[in-house]
């Protein structure tokens, strides 16, 4: 049975002009022990996705329909109690900014301790104790005597590692990180996501990893999920989605990536923009873009349906039309 | 110095021992009191380059090595503390002084969202320099190149009617562009102009400047921290760590035979997306330790601390440029021949 | 490489809508439209203000005609009680004179001085706070300890005292300048508050790169603060303003009420306020509430206004 299952999420947001549809039907899983990449642009509705799962989506938003389950259970529409239970000792959380996820007045010890003693009821001494096992876990020099420092008198990589350690102490089976890296300078970066991957290897913690930055994916996850436009339109091993994208927006999006190897004539690029959320084509969203559109396109909307190895929401890969397309 | 080489040799801009400080001291009463020093933060440290007409030279570094405050010292936002700066030959105080000169320089900014007045019509926005320059007369005059300049970077003439919070980054960033453009430029500084864009719409952006670059001639100082974009946009290319560039030369060079343990190790701290190397991802070696504090940098070369080839001699004198190939390089352990191949 | 004139004239001006048409579409208006608190307070403002504007048409008698006056009228109860008449439904004061005339005019001086002093505060307070937050160094850190220094007084003792000194020194000239020395020792008061929000704004906007933008091509620190800045300041301004007018209708009543400000020959709701006080215990009480009621509702609806402007132009979470 996988760890957690989507099904069919739908997000919405009621404003004065109507109702906009921020995720419609997203559906998905992860496993145990896997990591999951959500890769998209901004407005695609990833971090949307983190958020409806660990129960902070921000008001006026509401899960207008599916189901979000976890080890089989569900927990979306559950009272603000149980979540605040399940968030911390079963689901943990990394988000961008360290400087805003760490309480400036409380030492790092202090907030580690007080987690681990709320989720996981042990006593105070040995909640200490695994604070300064937790910071050397994740790289601090000196972990006893840092353990009694604040957060500003660390810097941005070192926080981000103590964020980590907060997010795995309670041992959650899923850690949501939504942009882990993107404050971080580029040689930080590394140091984080090799950091992230070892230790969920290590305490068999699955993640769900959101992120613009395709480069991380391919490093950190086992699987990708690429949205457009508030949809998953890709899903699937992260070196074939790479390698051998079968959605043309995947195609798009990856020919569009300047390369370090050699240096490109002419960036490949995707015409026009991702839709409003208030202005979303009936259809495929990205039949306005697509260079593979036809009339099917943009009458009817495609699910994820088997593309080669991976699944890609795109009449392309209808069975009939790839029977005719691969002969 | 010797590195201006273009194909007519013309040097548009020069940088000649640039160092800027800023005083970062304490209040003053406090520091009466308690007897303590003046601190200076070293934002730029004796940074030499020249830019040859039509070409792009991007700086490239991590935060705190003074690239954007490079970029500030190019276009004159703030004077260089030692050092000169030339534009066209003439110091760049003296040509900044002078409107027919100061028209032919111009920068792109990073952040779409504060980079235009939010209560400007865009028209207006773009029609700021020329109206400051006194390029054109006449109201319809000034309607019409902006409406040109639209449509050059991409967007409608009705566009200029609307306010920038009606568009998308991408969208702001042509506006910006256009604006820059309207004075008619020939040099620009771009301080990290696609940083804040999404990857499809970074694209879009980097073949605009690219077109733009080779239709009206324009000669770039492109400011970034992702290599894979400057590998894209510059034909030279200065790497930066904490003021001083430790490494600069032509790109291809620099790409294929990096020499600085910093520039190799920046180079492999990047994600691999080559097909050919993917096989279940390859992992980067991490770069150990973090960028110190500009405010006191570690003695001798400033990198020695996360240096796997610093000796002793590292750790208390500071490297001089040396030439290798068409780079000058700031190394000891590239001079004294122990980089490894 | 020129565009074609016909496109460029298409092209401009075409079809964005006008100011009037973007509020009526804006958050703004429909946040006021859904606040009951607004549209209330918003109606009985602007109820005020029209009565206070077309006084001389609106009421029934000019209160300040001394030959139309008879003190044959004088003490005249309000409508309905024993003895009053529906030609003065508010009844009469000591002289004669209409209550409901005298407070639709008095209403007037008041709003009239309200709006000066705070028009004059704001032009004050604007401009040192953009030279202090632009300008930076010496001239901010002087022009804030000013402000330092004055805020540390209440802002009615201020105004009394620069009323005082000033009515002193032009003692001759007392009468018909009146009311230009209390609008200016009102406004010298309230300056301040507008001086350390713009400060604060223009700090910030100063940071922002469209500034850098006007300054890499060259544009004068004058020009950017008046075309750039200012605009992008205006937001929180205009708050202060809402609420600083109730705050200076009131210091005006008081100044009034205390016997310094406005004379009796040309009362505001403050003067009226005092000239009914000596009645209030003798019986004749409507001489004095009436002018403290209609001040009262005035500044309310003004405050509740402001405040509701305050929350509507805050960015929100939601």
């Amino acid at each position: 049975m996988p760890l957690l299952e989507v099904e069919a999420l739908s997000v919405e947001f009621p404003t004065r002009r109507g109702v906009l549809k921020a995720l419609d039907r997203v559906s998905f899983a992860i496993r145990a022990g896997e990591v999951l990449g959500m890769v998209g642009e901004s407005g695609a509705g990833k971090s949307l996705t983190g958020a409806a799962i660990i129960g902070l989506l921000e008001r006026p938003g509401l899960i207008s329909g599916g189901r979000i389950l976890l080890e089989g259970k569900r927990i979306d529409g559950l009272p603000p109690e149980e979540m605040r239970r399940i968030r911390g000792r079963r689901i943990g959380a990394i988000f961008q900014d360290p400087l805003t996820t760490l309480d400036p007045l409380y030492t790092v010890g202090r907030q580690l301790a007080e987690t681990m003693q709320v989720h996981l009821g042990i006593p105070g001494a040995e909640a200490r104790r695994r604070a300064v096992d937790w910071l050397a876990q994740v790289g601090i020099p000196a972990p006893e005597e840092r353990v009694d420092s604040y957060p500003h008198e660390f810097s941005g990589g070192m926080r981000q590692r103590v964020v980590i350690a907060l997010a795995l102490c309670a041992e959650p089976r899923l850690v949501i990180a939504d942009e882990p890296t993107t404050a971080l300078d580029v040689s930080i970066q590394a140091q984080i996501i090799a950091l992230l991957k070892r230790l969920a290897r290590d305490h068999g913690t699955s993640v769900m990893l959101i992120t613009h930055d395709m480069g991380v994916i391919a490093e950190t996850a086992d699987r990708v999920a690429v949205m457009y436009a508030g949809r998953i339109v890709e899903l699937g091993p992260v070196a074939r989605v790479i390698r051998h994208p079968a959605h043309p927006y995947t195609e798009g999006l990856m020919a569009s990536i300047p390369m370090l190897e050699e240096r490109r004539g002419r960036l490949a690029q995707i015409e026009g923009a991702m839709p409003r959320l208030s202005a979303i084509p009936p259809g495929c969203p990205f039949s306005p873009r697509c260079p593979k559109v036809f009339a099917r396109c943009a009458e009817e909307r495609p699910e994820l349906m088997p593309a080669g190895e991976t699944e890609a929401a795109c009449w392309f890969h209808a069975p009939a039309l790839a029977e005719a397309a691969h002969g | 110095m010797g590195e201006a080489a273009t194909a007519d040799g013309a040097t548009l801009f020069e940088a000649e021992h640039v160092t800027r400080l800023f005083d970062v001291s304490g209040p003053w009463l406090r520091r009466v009191t308690n007897g303590e020093k003046q601190r200076f933060l070293r934002a730029v440290d004796d940074v030499s380059f020249t830019i040859g007409r039509g070409s792009t030279l991007a700086l490239v570094g991590e935060s705190g090595c003074g690239k954007s405050t490079m970029a500030r010292l190019a276009v004159g936002l703030h004077a260089p503390s030692r050092g000169a700066i030339r534009f066209a030959g003439k110091p760049l105080a003296a040509a900044r002084a002078e409107a027919g000169l100061r028209r032919r320089m111009n920068m792109i900014f990073q952040d779409p969202y504060a980079s235009l007045n939010p209560r400007w019509r865009v028209a207006r926005i773009i029609a700021e320099p020329i109206r400051a320059f006194g390029m054109l007369g006449g109201a319809r005059a000034i309607a019409a190149r902006v409406a040109e300049l639209l449509v050059q970077v991409g967007l409608q003439p009705s566009d200029g009617e609307k306010f920038p919070h009606e568009f998308s980054g991408g969208q702001r960033q042509r506006i910006s562009i256009a604006r820059a453009l309207s004075s008619e430029p020939e040099f620009l500084v771009c301080d990290e102009p696609t940083s804040a864009l999404d990857v499809s719409v970074q694209a879009q952006i980097l073949n605009l400047m690219r077109d733009l670059q080779r239709r009206l001639d324009l000669t770039y100082l492109f400011i970034s921290h992702n290599l894979a974009v400057v590998r894209h946009m510059s034909d030279r290319l200065g790497v930066m760590y904490l003021g001083r560039i430790v490494e600069i030369g032509p790109a291809e060079e620099i790409f294929s035979v990096p020499r600085h343990p910093y520039t190799r190790m920046l180079l492999d701290a990047i994600p691999d997306l080559a097909p050919d190397r993917m096989a279940g991802g390859r992992s980067r070696v991490p770069i150990a330790g973090e960028v110190p504090s500009p405010i006191t940098p570690p003695p001798g070369c400033s990198f020695h601390p996360r240096c796997p080839l610093a000796n002793a001699r590292c750790r208390e004198e500071r490297p001089e440029y040396m030439v290798a190939g068409a780079t000058r390089v700031a190394c000891h352990a590239v001079a004294e021949g122990r980089l490894p191949a | 490489m020129s565009a074609p004139a016909t496109k460029a004239r298409g092209g401009i001006g075409a079809h964005s809508p006008g100011p009037i048409s973007r509020f009526l579409d804006s958050d703004l208006w429909y946040n006021f439209r859904r606040s009951p608190v607004a549209v209330i307070a918003g109606a009985v403002a602007f109820l005020c203000i029209a009565g206070a504007l077309f006084a001389p048409w609106l009421a029934p008698h000019d209160p300040f005609n001394l030959a139309s006056l008879s003190l044959s009228n004088s003490f005249l109860p309000p409508v309905p009680l024993a003895g009053s008449q529906w030609a003065f439904p508010l009844g009469t004061d000591d002289q004669g004179r209409d209550m409901l005339s005298a407070i639709l005019y008095g209403g007037r001086i008041s709003l009239v001085v309200g709006f000066c002093s705070v028009l004059f505060a704001a032009v004050v307070g604007v401009g040192t706070g953009l030279l202090a937050g632009y300008g930076g160094g010496v001239a901010d850190a002087v022009l804030m300890r000013i402000a330092d220094v004055q805020l540390t007084f209440p802002a009615i003792l201020i105004a009394l005292v620069v009323d005082g000194i000033i009515s002193a020194a032009l003692h001759q000239l007392h009468e018909a300048t009146e009311i230009y020395i209390i609008v200016f020792a009102i406004g010298i008061s309230n300056w301040p508050q507008f001086a350390r929000t713009v400060r604060g704004s223009t700090l910030v906007e100063r940071g922002k790169d469209y500034v850098m933008a006007a300054r890499v091509i060259g544009i004068s620190g004058p020009r950017i603060m008046l075309t750039h800045i200012l605009p992008n300041v205006l937001g929180p301004v205009l708050v202060i303003a809402t609420i600083n007018l109730a705050v200076a209708i009131v210091t005006e009543a008081t100044l009034s009420f205390l016997g310094v400000g406005l004379p009796p020959t040309n009362p505001s709701l403050g003067t009226l306020i005092n000239n009914g006080n000596a009645y209030l215990f003798s019986g004749q009480w409507w001489i004095t509430i009436f002018p403290g009621l209609a001040l009262v509702i005035m500044v309310l609806s003004i405050n509740l206004l402001g405040d509701w402007l305050r929350d509507a132009l805050n960015p929100r979470l939601s």
